[in-house]
């Protein structure tokens, strides 16, 4: 099991994959992670998961996966697959 | 219409008049914003070499017509999937055949204008004539978010047009706008080029413009709460897309029906009137039994689009992907294709229709090759008639009725190897798709009856221009096949069953069915029963009247009795169980139906799809079918 942020405001500065914050998280994009494919370390980039955005984690889906976050005021669902490849800096929750 | 060329056949190009295009991301209302200015004249068909649909309309600015065409929605102008690609090369001017259009209409929603930022960036860089469509202007302000249009305009150098798609409020402005592109205030300085200074730029435009980012939508957030709980969320997908299937299944029958009675009633005008029984049998069966399996269709699509569009436009399509996406990620699918896949159960040319949704065009493939498998009601009738054959009413296994039992396998399989095939297309031929799965979720909102009807009248027309003439074709050579040559003078003074035996035993699709016996001889089937799977390419269901007349049945709508006594030269009888249970295992397999492979060759826009499908489901019917009736006479010998 992956450790997870369990209050973000203790382990400020830790960085995460964003797949591993759970609902009512709120995070800041760091980038993406070294061995990400660039082209789809860009899509996430242009879907507004780029460095300074902040995220908020809003929903899983009943199955465990896709999960909707809020981005540049647009909630999208992304695969754990691709949430995996950007890192974020937990911020306190809502 | 005014000055609007009407091109005809496959091209939807407009040629010598001026061209905009819609540029926008997913969800930013630019089919809306499409629908209003060209009313219902879009053109819709294909990019050339490519399974991408394309729209094009017209609309008219002081009698002046402008061709406008709705490019698919992009995130950004970098492509990394076939269809980005087209809207990349296609402003480039570098699509070949296509040139670059005149003008450019960006379309964004206020509500995630930061968001579209970057694509504004990119397509201004451009240099090209360019306006900017602001929709959703009115949402943007009861969420407690404003813009300041004008300042925006100024801060991006270029026209703004607030519209609201959904009344279509500012419309008319934006349409006098398009004549006069080549006076639009172009961009002094162009957007910076690095993704990081474009941030920037984009921070400074906002601010600029004032602009104020709504709240999160609180109507939407409390309807989230339950439509994506994990249980009534669960709970209220599954009660949608049942009440969705038996609307598709059962409210499109008895229009369905409808058609079907008019026109044997017209076919009855036809035999009365018409003196000559080889016109009177091409009119009355060929041309008008033709035309009935085009239009039988027309319910079906018709109904499913209105659907479709109701809950795409109301937002809960996407709800419904989020739910699903983890069981169709297994078979390398996404969520929307679930709704594809659920139609096809019902028809597979309305699950083919639906998949445009997809913004793959790899997994609009995959669904298109294999929703055929999935049991569509077509071939309802063929497995009630086989079924009977093999089991009787009254056996019941485990206190079950067999017959029913049988059914439910038949469903079942038809499901499972549709998926299990799409599971195997996608990590073979159409394998390596680097589009990740991202999709918005965009706030619930009342969906216009503009948008539905174009959604309805679009699939319709499409249908009949593109499908429809193929159908009509092979009905007629059908028809053709089964009922010729003419056998007038052998045929005095028998019944009109026997003579109608008679005629098909003695048809050009006899004589195919006899040459192509060596084939399906290994299943079981004789020539005649090879009569009727050449008649049920029309339609499934044919394959039970064709067998009907061919076995000269007092009803051969109901040809059980005469079926089971059928026997051949030797004396033999023919449907044996191995030999019905091979006849369902084909069934479940085959792509036994001309009208799904027309709808294909429509929506790949290329005649390899539709082979390679019936090439790979004929080779598994065959093979299955074979194993299949290997086992039963193994276990009965």
């Amino acid at each position: 099991m992956r450790t997870r942020p369990q209050s973000a405001g203790d382990q400020s500065g830790a960085v995460f994959v964003l797949a591993q914050l759970t609902p009512g998280n709120r995070a800041m994009v760091v980038g993406t992670v070294a061995q990400a494919n660039p082209l789809i370390a860009k899509r996430l980039g242009q879907l507004g998961f780029r460095a300074n955005a902040h995220v908020d984690v809003i929903r899983r889906a009943p199955l465990g996966d896709p999960t909707i976050y809020r981005v540049h005021d647009t909630e999208l669902c992304l695969r754990r697959r691709e949430a995996q490849l950007i890192e974020v800096i937990p911020e306190a929750d809502r | 219409m005014t000055a609007c060329h009407d091109v005809e056949g496959s091209a939807v190009a407009v040629a010598g008049i001026r061209r905009v295009a819609l540029v926008g991301s997913p969800n930013a209302g630019k089919t809306s914003v499409f629908n209003h200015l060209t009313g219902l004249r879009a053109k819709t068909g294909n990019y050339p070499g490519v399974t991408v649909g394309r729209s094009v309309g017209t609309t008219s600015v002081d009698g002046v017509a402008i061709a406008v065409e709705d490019l698919p929605g992009t995130y950004s102008l970098d492509p990394i999937s076939p269809d980005e690609q087209v809207v990349t090369d296609l402003l480039a001017g570098k699509y070949p055949g296509i040139d670059a259009p005149d003008a450019l209409v960006l379309v964004a929603d206020a509500t995630t204008l930061r968001r579209s930022i970057l694509l504004i960036g990119q397509v201004l860089r451009l240099d090209r004539p360019c306006l900017l469509a602001l929709t959703m202007g009115d949402e943007l302000a009861a969420r407690g978010g404003r813009i300041d249009v004008a300042a925006l305009s100024t801060a991006l150098g270029i026209p703004v047009a607030a519209v609201i798609a959904h009344h279509g409020s500012g419309i008319d402005e934006l349409r006098a706008q398009l004549a006069s592109f080549d006076r639009w205030q172009r961009p002094p300085v162009l957007p910076p080029i690095a993704e990081d200074d474009i941030d920037a730029w984009g921070q400074s435009v906002l601010d600029a413009s004032q602009y104020l980012a709504p709240q999160p939508d609180g109507r939407t957030q409390r309807i989230d709460r339950v439509l994506l709980h994990p249980l009534w969320g669960t709970v209220t997908f599954f009660a949608v897309m049942f009440y969705f299937f038996q609307v598709l299944f059962t409210a499109a029958a008895p229009l369905r029906d409808g058609i079907g009675s008019a026109l044997t009633w017209l076919g009855r005008q036809v035999g009365d009137h018409v003196g000559n029984p080889v016109l009177r049998g091409l009119l009355s069966q060929g041309i008008l039994g033709g035309v009935g399996t085009v239009l039988q269709f027309i319910p079906q699509i018709v109904l499913l689009f209105c659907l479709l569009a109701f809950l795409e436009n109301v937002g809960y399509m996407s709800r419904a992907a989020f739910l699903m996406d983890r069981v169709m990620a297994k078979t390398g699918l996404e969520g929307r294709a679930f709704v594809a896949m659920l139609s096809s159960f019902a028809c597979a040319i309305p699950g083919i229709m639906a998949t445009r949704t997809l913004p793959s065009s790899r997994d609009r493939i995959a669904t298109i090759v294999t929703a055929p498998l999935m049991t569509c009601s077509a071939r309802l009738p063929v497995y009630t008639l086989l079924v009977g054959l093999l089991v009787a009413p009254q056996t019941r296994w485990c206190g079950l009725s067999a017959q029913g039992i049988t059914m439910f396998l038949l469903y079942l399989g038809g499901g499972l190897s549709a998926l299990v095939a799409a599971l195997l297309v996608k990590s073979t031929i159409l394998r390596g798709d680097l589009l990740p799965f991202t999709m918005e979720l965009p706030p619930y909102r009342l969906p216009s009856a503009r948008a539905m009807l174009a959604a309805m009248w679009g699939a319709a027309r499409v249908f009949l221009r593109k499908a429809g003439t193929i159908i009509l074709a092979t009905s007629l050579v059908l028809w053709a096949l089964l009922n010729l040559p003419v056998r007038e003078s052998q045929t005095q003074g028998m019944s009109s069953t026997d003579a109608t035996a008679y005629v098909m035993n003695h048809s050009y699709a006899a004589d195919l069915g006899r040459a192509v016996a060596p084939v399906f001889s290994p299943l079981g089937f004789d020539w005649r029963t090879d009569i009727a799977l050449v008649g049920s390419l029309s339609a499934r269901e044919v394959f039970v009247s064709t067998l009907g007349q061919v076995a000269a049945a007092s009803d051969p709508e109901s040809p059980q009795q005469a079926l089971a006594g059928m026997t051949d030269d030797q004396g033999r009888r023919i449907f044996t169980a191995p030999t019905v249970i091979a006849l369902m295992v084909y069934f479940m397999f085959a792509l036994q139906c001309m009208s799904t492979i027309a709808v294909m060759r429509r929506e790949t826009n290329t005649w390899r799809w539709p082979a390679f499908a019936f090439s790979y489901m004929f080779v598994l019917a065959w093979v299955m079918a074979f194993v299949a009736r290997s086992i039963a006479m193994g276990l009965s010998a």
